[in-house]
């Protein structure tokens, strides 16, 4: 039925069934816009934050689903600017996954960003931050860059969507699409250096706050350690989820889209990103902990009471972090396709640990000594704005997936033959 | 947020934020307008005008 | 005693003796009842509930007959190192007035609650809840001090309002200092044993800027470099050992 609109020389599934599909993510969406009116509605009584846990699962998922992003820029960097600068070979493999990690991005931030017009107690005045801007808070800073970042990405996810088959008929459309993509290596140096201070400016978020000895970190110049690992973490796990999104899509679609030599490329960066990462995350912690901690009259284990113990940071840096950078950097281990899914999969899961660990664990622990130590779990309105994010972003990959041009390499691994020939223009194929 | 409304102070950081922001804003801006005005030259056909033109004068492009 | 560089020279602080206060928590009511705080239907949720004055228990561990407890009241330290100031990204608390008051604006305020998460003190609370005023009890608000709505952060202000009384009175007078009693907060006002004072801290007439100087003052949290303005005195030992944390060895008892 909507044949005309699906891309050149592929198949896809019929619309009943790709209707079906769409209705199972759509229902989270609409748990999420439930939750999300009830806020609006009722307050932010609704989640089970309260004045202990002024951060919550919303702020968690923000951090994550940004460090995650952080495939679309470092992809566009290592693309657009290292690969027009240096030859470097595995900058061509990039080129195969370059669209789906800009709508991966695009996905990611505007969830974020929608998240966080529930989570703020005023949402109508969220332009404040803009208008009324404190530029020594790190969390201007950062609301500047992830909104003018999704401008960025917006402007590169435009020419994909452009370059859907009908639209493409449209002169108008064609041309400007195309111009648009001309410009792509200044947008993809905007887009670093914006990723670069958000990025860096989350995690500064944490470090620069020094009622908090857990958080509170020592750095360079006005920037704490956390800001510069943020960028390390979140440039580690980014390829990861753009790798574990395509190899998803790969599983759900029943077909190969992109060479297995392309996800490999993915790994290998992950892999030594995150191992660096690793190490000098292992640096700040032992520098923190002989040197913060101690001049805050604490020690190593006070932080470790509670329900949130020694085993997350184990969890976080040991099984999540130091497992997976090595199957990732091991040639021999992510050569088996297995085992880099899982290397991936682990890599985004100590990511995301490390994101909740500053978020929550650094609101659980007591500073004054006569206070207590506090646990927290999130309400059903919560994760229903939090699952439906995720629904949002099926939903979003899954009409790209059907209707735009985003594997390159994706007819060339699967041939459409008619009666021996090879066809060219085909669209729809009803598989039931 | 800009430097004619009430309350702007020109202190060293809010030239270093707000000098960098209008600069990457700037740069987008640029790019965007890049894209629409190459697109209405082609789309009026002044593409092909102003390539020679170009050629044989380099200043007549603006 | 450093002194800080506010616009005239003076800082309001507080001195709270803890060898006097009882835990009533007068205090506590008479703040509310001053600064329109609202109230939840159910108040027993004391994560959620807005009490600008808190009331701390505190004891010493042991068992009878060598318990003892203390009551810690505890309203925002107004730091002159505040941990909340430079993280609000809207600026709406600022802490260059005049005095050294840490200012919120409501108005200004989205409710992005980064400062509650930086103070350390649990001194700011965020308003979870439509604010509620019980049938009746309406007619008592203050119409100095302005409500807050669902969505922002309120804190202790040192009952501003009161300040600004004072000091609209003194310049109808003529002139420009405040004399030690003109301005003095509910809470110090209110409590029955005089356990809190309350004046410029730069000013060696009033009361406090003597009391801070006794060997049994103390701050909270002193370590973490907020300097707050608002001192506790205890001549028990232990009650100085639970105002920051230290390592083995590193407490001195003042004995």
């Amino acid at each position: 039925m909507d044949a005309a609109f699906v891309p050149n020389a592929v198949q896809r599934c019929s619309l009943r069934t790709f209707a079906l599909w769409m209705l199972v993510w759509l229902a989270l969406v609409v748990w999420g816009l439930v939750s999300a009116f009830l806020c609006f509605y009722k307050g932010l009584n609704q989640t089970n934050m309260n004045h202990y846990f002024a951060f919550g699962l919303w702020i968690v998922f923000d951090l994550s689903l940004i460090a995650l992003g952080a495939g679309a820029f470092f992809t566009g960097f290592l693309t657009h600017i290292i690969g027009n600068v240096f030859i470097y070979p595995f900058v061509k493999s990039l080129k195969a996954i370059i669209k789906p990690a800009v709508v991966i991005g695009f996905i990611c931030y505007s969830a974020a960003i929608a998240m966080l017009g529930v989570d703020i107690g005023q949402p109508l005045r969220g332009w404040f931050i803009f208008w009324h801007a404190n530029v020594h808070s790190m969390l201007t800073e950062v609301s500047f860059c992830i909104t003018v970042y999704l401008g960025v990405l917006t402007i590169e996810y435009l020419p994909i969507i452009l370059s859907n088959r009908k639209l493409k008929e449209v002169p108008e459309l064609n041309i400007f699409g195309n111009n648009l993509h001309h410009m792509v290596a200044l947008f993809a140096a905007a887009g670093t250096f914006l990723s670069f201070f958000h990025q860096g400016s989350l995690g500064g978020m944490f470090g620069v706050l020094f009622g908090r000895p857990f958080a509170f970190r020592e750095g360079f110049l006005i920037w704490p350690w956390t800001f510069f690992l943020f960028i390390h973490s979140s440039i580690a796990a980014g390829p990861s989820f753009t790798l574990l999104c395509v190899w998803i899509a790969q599983k759900a679609t029943g077909k190969k889209l992109v060479k297995d030599s392309v996800l490999i490329v993915l790994a290998k960066i992950s892999g030594w990103l995150l191992a660096t990462y690793i190490v000098l995350k292992i640096m700040d912690t032992v520098g923190w902990a002989y040197g913060v901690v101690p001049k805050a009259g604490l020690s190593f284990i006070d932080f470790y009471q509670g329900t949130y113990g020694v085993w997350l940071m184990v969890a976080e840096i040991g099984v999540f972090g130091i497992i997976p950078a090595i199957i990732l950097i091991t040639p021999s281990l992510r050569e088996r396709s297995g085992l880099v899914i899982i290397g991936a999969a682990m890599n985004v899961t100590g990511i995301v640990l490390n994101r909740f660990v500053f978020a929550i664990q650094t609101l659980a622990i007591p500073v004054m000594p006569f206070d207590t130590f506090m646990s927290y779990i999130p309400t059903w309105q919560e994760w229903g704005i939090a699952l439906g994010s995720i629904g949002y972003g099926i939903m979003v990959f899954s009409l790209s997936y059907r209707y735009l041009p985003l594997f390159p390499q994706e007819a060339e691994l699967n041939p459409v033959t008619v009666l021996g020939k090879g066809v060219t223009d085909f669209g729809v194929v009803k598989r039931g | 947020m800009f430097p004619f409304v009430f309350e702007w102070g020109w202190d060293v950081g809010r030239l270093i934020f707000m000098g960098l922001l209008y600069m990457v804003l700037g740069a987008i801006g640029f790019g965007l307008l890049y894209a629409f005005v190459m697109t209405w030259l082609k789309l009026t056909g002044r593409d092909r005008l102003y390539e020679r033109l170009w050629l044989r004068f380099p200043f007549t492009l603006w | 005693m450093k002194k800080k560089g506010t616009a005239n020279g003076v800082r309001y602080g507080m001195v709270i003796d803890l060898d006097k206060c009882t835990g009533c928590g007068t205090c506590i009511v008479a703040c509310s009842a001053e600064n329109n705080v609202s109230v939840l239907y159910d108040e027993s949720d004391k994560t959620r509930n807005i009490n600008w004055l808190k009331i701390y228990v505190l004891s010493n561990g042991k068992a009878f007959p060598h318990t003892e407890v203390v009551y810690l009241p505890r309203p925002c330290m107004q730091c002159d190192h505040p941990p909340c100031v430079p993280v609000c990204p809207t600026t709406a608390t600022t802490n260059d007035s005049a005095e050294g008051i840490v200012s919120q604006i409501y108005t200004r305020c989205i409710g992005c609650r980064y400062c509650v998460a930086a103070c350390p003190y649990h001194a700011r609370d965020f308003n979870w809840f439509d604010p509620k005023f019980p049938e009746g009890m309406d007619r008592y608000l203050s119409p100095e001090v302005s409500p807050r709505m669902r969505g922002v952060v309120e804190k202790c202000s040192f009952c501003h309002h009161r300040l600004m009384r004072a000091k609209s009175k003194a310049y109808y007078e003529g002139r420009r200092d405040l004399k030690e009693d003109e301005y003095i907060p509910a809470c110090a006002e209110a409590c029955p044993v005089g356990a809190i004072s309350f004046g410029d801290l730069n000013n060696p007439k009033h009361k406090v800027s003597e009391l801070i100087k006794s060997p049994s003052a103390f701050r909270l949290l002193e370590r973490l470099g907020t300097e707050p303005k608002v001192y506790y005195m205890s001549t028990k030992d232990w009650v100085r050992r639970m105002a920051d944390n230290y390592l083995q060895g590193e407490f001195k008892p003042k004995g």
